[in-house]
């Protein structure tokens, strides 16, 4: 790195700066276009970055900030229908845009790598992992070909993969998510570059393997004295691994600075309300919305509430020390565990298999949900949330156990006949994926309507009206009730989803994950929105997710699961500020958080 | 993989027994008197009845059944009415010339349609990939029996390079000794290269039927399958390593595209051994589908229960070929994770 | 014959399009929303996107013009023709194509344009008939197994199953040969041997939608089951069974055509194209092209417009395409 004084800011060198090797990778005034069935389309726009050796720089932005089509443009691995238009981007002073296609062919992989998101997808499902790290090698004459397998296990070993030598023969589809990209890292670093690419390595891993896996990279970075460039939308990633952050907003870069300057004092617009709408410990929910953000201001809310002082989650309100709404006791869920190769296997099978016949998504687990009150279930992938939050929907059954609904006990009711009562209407769901939750021949006012139309007992004009004041009451404009989902937002689709599952007025709401598919600065103004429709309608929620942030910030209890039991609960503030268990630890000690010192 | 073959075979059983019902149902519980049927429009009351008794039609269906499928069993396909041999004989006899045909026919379009698939997905809008596009969508709609007679007239009318389309070999020729039945393979090992330029001759225009035939459905799914997985995420992956074009599309992109063309191949046998009957008639080819249609002609109806009976025996074969070959290209089908 | 072969994915047709690489990780956030567009449903919509899909492809376009007047020739073409189909003329025999008979004539002096018009209502009388059965059987069956599983998914899989073990024309050869050599058997002998197909897409398409999050809603909301599958799955599997409907008509008329081209379903002296290509084709050989060659060129060019069609058909109802 040059001088640490300076900066860069607006995208302006400053005077004075000073460095002491022309950059690794100097990206100047890029722009790329893709030329799409309608017209010309530019993604990126007078783009600067820099990375010194050695450096990790950081790109941060939301969908459509063109930080992926950026280094696609470095790498030169653009889609046939993109192209740089203006610009330079210089690799160790060599000119990227001008280089043969041989030229770039021997720079990817030799000295620029990049691993991707979504890693089984990335390695050739039918080919062996050993053999794919032989082939990228091979193409780069790293080894002579008797020694090509030593060095593809010799990779397999750095990047942390138990018993080499047998998993080479492996096949992405036996590995989980964690070993896989342990793989792409290790095809990346096969040829021992100068600058690797990470291109939202960690989005879809758990928390905990997340960590791991960055750990591994930076390790293994440092070690090589390797610069990178780490392309990510959580803010709180990019603070804890980058030494430099560049945000960029619809395709331009805003802002440009090392990570303590834009977490400490955000120069920009766009980065203040990135930070402040990203969850972290010390603010409330109110802290996450900006003054004068009028196109999504929630409507109900005259004024803010004051900022909470540190440590303190979200004040609890309208807690009613009656009846608890929800009571679980003892759930259980099993599942009849798949037999490899169907019933004629038993007849082929030479030793019986050894793992028992069921398994228990959920084993035996206890809580309460009061009235008025927000829960938070947490967990990694395959702990049992998911499973349980759908069971007290009532739309798959228990294996064992008791739920009890204001007394009654709904557990004992079949999933099928349950569509019909009239209980149904006071539990309802708002889901993750607000693209598959809404059915994409019905218009969004359809949508909203279907619980009114089966439950309600309104009709005609009545439905109408009440869609408006629904849509009205989640700060969709009124305008885009006639449209489909595939002409709305991400955030629109998602206030759709919230106002069908508020139609009837219901006593408890599950929310599963409803925010993970958004945007941050969306997602700041729909957990506001949830908390105040909570508020205002006395409901309770059960709060799904594996982001303890978010639950901090939203839920009075938490019930922390895994591997289908609960490993403690209570509430938020003890639990999340002072855990008993060990899991509960580690999970928070996972999660990113910057440390300046 | 033993195992994977051994479950295979066993699935297959099941589509066997479905076959054998269904053509018992077919020919013996016909509407009208079914003895009638296989006496033929000639036969007197007595032959009628004559028949009945033989082929047990006179018992409840039950008891039918197990006869049936004990004839099965003994190889026993009944007897033609119009030649007076057993029809599993005419078809042991006739089978070779079938199947070469057929075979050859989908070697002409495999080789063309597949090099045309991948050329078409990796030069997107050229000339090649409009013109792969024209011939899936144009040749999907012509009509088998029909480009074989335009063949026939370009051909051999108008150009007069292809000879008659009078059989498998001009009559100046004698077929040569019976090792396989192919007259390809046949002559080359008599050493008879005469023969062999003849049957070759003879082979050309319906080979090159059925070859545009399948061309059309294997063009097309190559293409839609090398252009998904040219856009997936793990192709990227090679390009992004710096893989030379030429591993990326044939180590990385072919063989995993290769997987839904395999499946493909299936169906693609379905039509082919439809239309080998229509070829075959135009050409006055004589294999089994001429005989099943000359037996139609004649109301003739024990060979044409042969004939489905075979063709769908053949067919269950191949499937079961097919999906042993998709077992060996995807391991995740071979390894029961 | 042009069935779309089958594919991990089923609602993939022929051609994938390149799409940019450059996916959102996340859908759009608010930014930018769309511009305010006129009320989305009602018939003026539909007729709307209708004129704007044909008129922004083409071919597409080209295909409906080809389609209407295929259904014109179909209704009036018996009342339009300048000669009676089955009325022969020894003298004029065998005539090449000349003015006063555009397609010439055949062996019996009948005019060959004549012919093909005619033969025009029943070939489609067959397509129409074998597609409507086979949506009804296997379109519906299909979709029951796939959305209801158990029971129903295993029997309609044993009935496809079955079916599918045999190469699909030797199939409907044995039926109609069995059932008797008419027109109404040649029509089931196409539906019955096309079921396999409809079923096992409606199936997989259904299973799609089982477990998806509207589905899930929508019970939430109070719907019952059968609601669910014929309000809210049927209306989105459509699109794609409306592609199969139209490539399947395709396939009908090749079927009946081949089948009458050996002599099943169709006489003579009956005008339909396939037995017309077979009484033609003798005269292949010594030169007289045109008696095979004009009903089966109609014979292509119907095909190959019911395949262009069935694209057009798809973007029409499929709202996604909609902007």
């Amino acid at each position: 790195m040059g001088c640490a004084t300076s900066s860069i800011r607006n995208g302006e060198p400053e005077f004075g700066v000073v460095s002491e090797t022309v950059p690794l990778l100097e990206v100047a005034d890029l722009t790329v276009e893709f030329s799409t069935r309608r017209g010309v389309v530019r993604a990126v726009e007078h783009v600067d970055v820099r990375v010194a050796k050695g450096e990790t720089v950081g790109i941060v932005g939301e969908s459509g900030s063109g930080k992926s089509v950026t280094s696609y443009a470095v790498m030169r691995i653009l889609d046939r229908a993109g192209r740089i238009a203006q610009g330079a981007v210089r690799f160790t002073g060599l000119d990227v845009r001008a280089a043969s296609e041989n030229e770039m062919r021997d720079l990817r992989g030799r000295e620029m790598s990049m691993i991707f998101q979504n890693p089984r997808a990335a390695l050739n499902p039918i080919r062996k992992i050993g053999r794919q790290i032989e082939d990228v090698l091979e193409q780069h004459s790293q080894a002579d070909s008797a020694a090509l397998t030593d060095r593809a296990i010799e990779m397999l070993d750095q990047v942390r993969i138990a018993r080499p030598r047998e998993r080479y023969h492996a096949y992405p589809f036996e590995l989980s998510g964690g070993m896989c990209q342990r793989v792409v890292i290790a095809l990346a670093l096969a040829c021992r570059p100068q600058l690797l690419i990470a291109d939202e390595p960690t989005t879809g891993l758990d928390v905990t393997t997340q960590k791991t896996v960055m750990d591994l990279i930076v390790e293994l970075t440092r070690q090589r004295g390797m610069s990178t460039i780490l392309i990510t939308h959580d803010l709180g990633l990019a603070a804890t691994y980058c030494d430099r952050v560049v945000v960029m907003e619809k395709g331009r870069v805003v802002e440009s600075a090392p990570s303590r300057d834009i977490f400490t004092a955000p120069a920009h617009p766009y980065t203040r309300k990135l930070m402040r709408a990203t969850p972290r410990p010390g603010v409330s929910l109110g802290d996450l919305l900006l003054e004068d953000e009028l196109e999504l201001r929630i409507p109900q809310r005259q004024t803010r509430s004051a900022p909470c002082p540190q440590g303190e989650s979200a004040a609890p309100s309208h807690i009613n020390d009656g009846a608890p709404l929800l009571v679980v006791e003892k759930l259980v869920k099993e599942y009849a565990r798949k037999r490899t190769g169907g019933p004629l296997a038993k007849i082929f099978a030479r030793q019986p298999t050894p793992e028992p016949d069921t398994f228990r998504a959920v084993d035996g687990i206890s809580f309460t949900v009061a009235r008025g009150e927000s829960v938070g279930l947490v967990g990694e992938s395959g702990c049992g949330k998911s499973t349980t939050s759908t069971m007290v929907m009532r739309l798959i059954d228990k294996s064992d156990g008791v739920i009890m609904f204001d007394g009654e006990d709904i557990g004992a009711i079949p999933a099928k006949s349950f569509a019909k009562l009239p209980l149904r209407k006071r539990i309802q769901m708002v889901f993750q994926d607000p693209t598959d939750s809404l059915n994409p021949r019905f218009t969004a006012a359809r949508a909203i309507a279907d619980p009114i139309l089966r439950l309600g007992g309104t009709r005609g004009r009545d439905v109408r009206a009440r869609c408006e004041a629904l849509a009205r009451q989640v700060g969709l404009p009124l305008d885009l009730l006639d449209r489909f989902p595939h002409q709305l937002s991400g955030g629109q689709k998602a206030r759709v989803g919230i106002a069908r599952a508020i139609a009837l007025n219901p006593d408890l709401v599950v929310l599963d994950e409803p925010t993970a598919a958004l945007d941050v600065s969306v997602q700041a103004v729909v957990l506001n929105l949830l908390q105040e429709l909570k508020e205002t309608l006395g409901m309770s929620y059960l709060f799904v997710s594996h982001d303890l942030n978010v639950v901090r910030l939203l839920c009075d209890r938490v019930i922390v699961m895994r591997a289908g039991r609960i490993v403690e609960q209570g509430p938020t503030a003890q639990i999340l500020v002072s855990p008993q268990a060990q899991y509960t630890r580690d999970l928070l000690a996972a999660v990113p958080h910057p440390t300046f010192a | 993989m033993l195992r994977m073959l051994a479950k295979r075979m066993l699935i297959a059983v099941p589509s066997l027994v479905g076959v054998v019902i269904v053509t018992f149902l077919l020919t013996r519980a016909l509407p009208g008197d079914p003895a009638a049927y296989f006496a033929g429009p000639a036969a007197t009351k007595e032959a009628i009845e004559q028949i009945r008794v033989k082929l047990g039609l006179d018992k409840p269906l039950y008891l039918q059944f197990i006869h049936y499928v004990g004839d099965l069993a003994r190889g026993d396909l009944g007897n033609s009415l119009t030649t007076g041999q057993s029809v599993a004989h005419e078809i042991k006899t006739r089978l070779p010339a079938s199947a070469e045909l057929t075979l050859l026919g989908l070697i002409v379009s495999m080789a063309i349609a597949v090099p045309l698939g991948i050329l078409a997905a990796t030069r997107p809008n050229s000339l090649v990939d409009h013109l792969c596009r024209v011939i899936s969508t144009a040749g999907v709609s012509l009509p088998v029996f029909f480009t074989g007679l335009i063949l026939i007239y370009v051909f051999y009318y108008l150009l007069g390079w292809a000879p008659a389309p009078l059989g498998r070999l001009d009559v100046f020729f004698s077929p040569p000794p019976h090792v396989t039945g192919f007259y390809l393979i046949d002559s080359l090992i008599a050493g008879e290269g005469e023969v062999f330029t003849a049957s070759l001759k003879q082979l050309v225009l319906p080979a090159l039927t059925l070859g545009i035939f399948a061309l059309a459905p294997i063009a097309r799914m190559t293409r839609a399958s090398m252009l998904a997985v040219l856009a997936s995420d793990f192709v990227r992956t090679a390009r992004a390593s710096g893989l030379a074009p030429l591993t990326v599309v044939v180590t990385y992109a072919f063989r995993n595209a290769m997987l839904p063309v395999v499946t493909t191949l299936g169906m693609v046998f379905s039509f082919l051994l439809g239309a080998n009957v229509l070829v075959e008639k135009v050409f006055a080819w004589p294999g089994i589908g001429s005989f099943a249609v000359e037996a139609l002609i004649a109301s003739d109806f024990a060979p044409l229960q042969g004939f489905v009976l075979t063709m769908a025996v053949m067919y269950v074969a191949l499937n079961l070929l097919i999906d042993v070959l998709y077992g060996v290209i995807d391991p995740r089908v071979r390894i029961e994770a | 014959m042009n069935k779309a072969a089958s594919f991990p994915n089923p609602s993939q047709q022929g051609g994938a399009e390149q799409t940019v690489a450059v996916a959102p990780l996340r859908p759009a956030s608010a930014g930018g929303a769309p511009a305010l567009a006129p009320r989305n449903t009602g018939f003026s919509a539909t007729l709307r996107h209708a004129r704007y899909i044909l008129g922004e492809n083409a071919v597409t376009g080209f295909a409906f013009a080809l389609f209407l007047v295929i259904v014109l020739a179909a209704l009036l073409g018996p009342y339009l023709v300048p000669y009676d189909p089955l009325a022969s003329d020894t003298a004029a025999a065998l005539k090449a194509p000349s003015v006063a008979h555009w397609f010439g004539t055949d062996q019996l002096g009948r005019d060959v344009f004549s012919r093909v018009v005619v033969a025009t209502r029943l070939d489609f009388f067959i397509a129409v008939a074998s597609v409507a059965l086979v949506f009804l059987m296997g379109g519906l069956a299909g979709v029951a197994a796939g959305f209801f599983g158990g029971w129903t998914d295993r029997i309609v899989g044993r009935i496809a199953d079955t079916i599918m073990a045999f190469p699909l024309f030797v199939l409907a050869m044995g039926i109609v040969a069995a059932l008797g050599n008419t027109v109404e058997n040649v029509v089931l002998a196409t539906a019955i041997v096309n079921f396999p197909l409809y079923a096992r897409i409606a199936r997989a398409e259904a299973n799609i939608r089982r477990e998806a999050g509207f589905v899930l809603a929508a019970r939430l909301s109070g719907n019952g089951e059968m609601r669910i599958l014929l309000a809210q799955v049927l209306p989105n599997i459509m699109p794609i069974m409306v592609v199969q409907m139209s490539l399947t008509m395709g396939y009908a008329i090749l079927n009946a055509a081949g089948l009458s081209f050996i002599g099943l379903g169709v006489r003579p002296p009956t005008a339909e194209w396939g037995i017309m290509v077979a009484e033609g084709a003798a005269f292949m050989v010594s030169g007289e092209w045109w008696i095979a060659f004009f009903p089966g060129a109609a014979l292509m060019v119907a095909v190959f417009c019911f395949n262009l069609l069935g694209d057009g058909l798809r973007d029409i109802v499929d709202p996604q395409r909609r902007t």
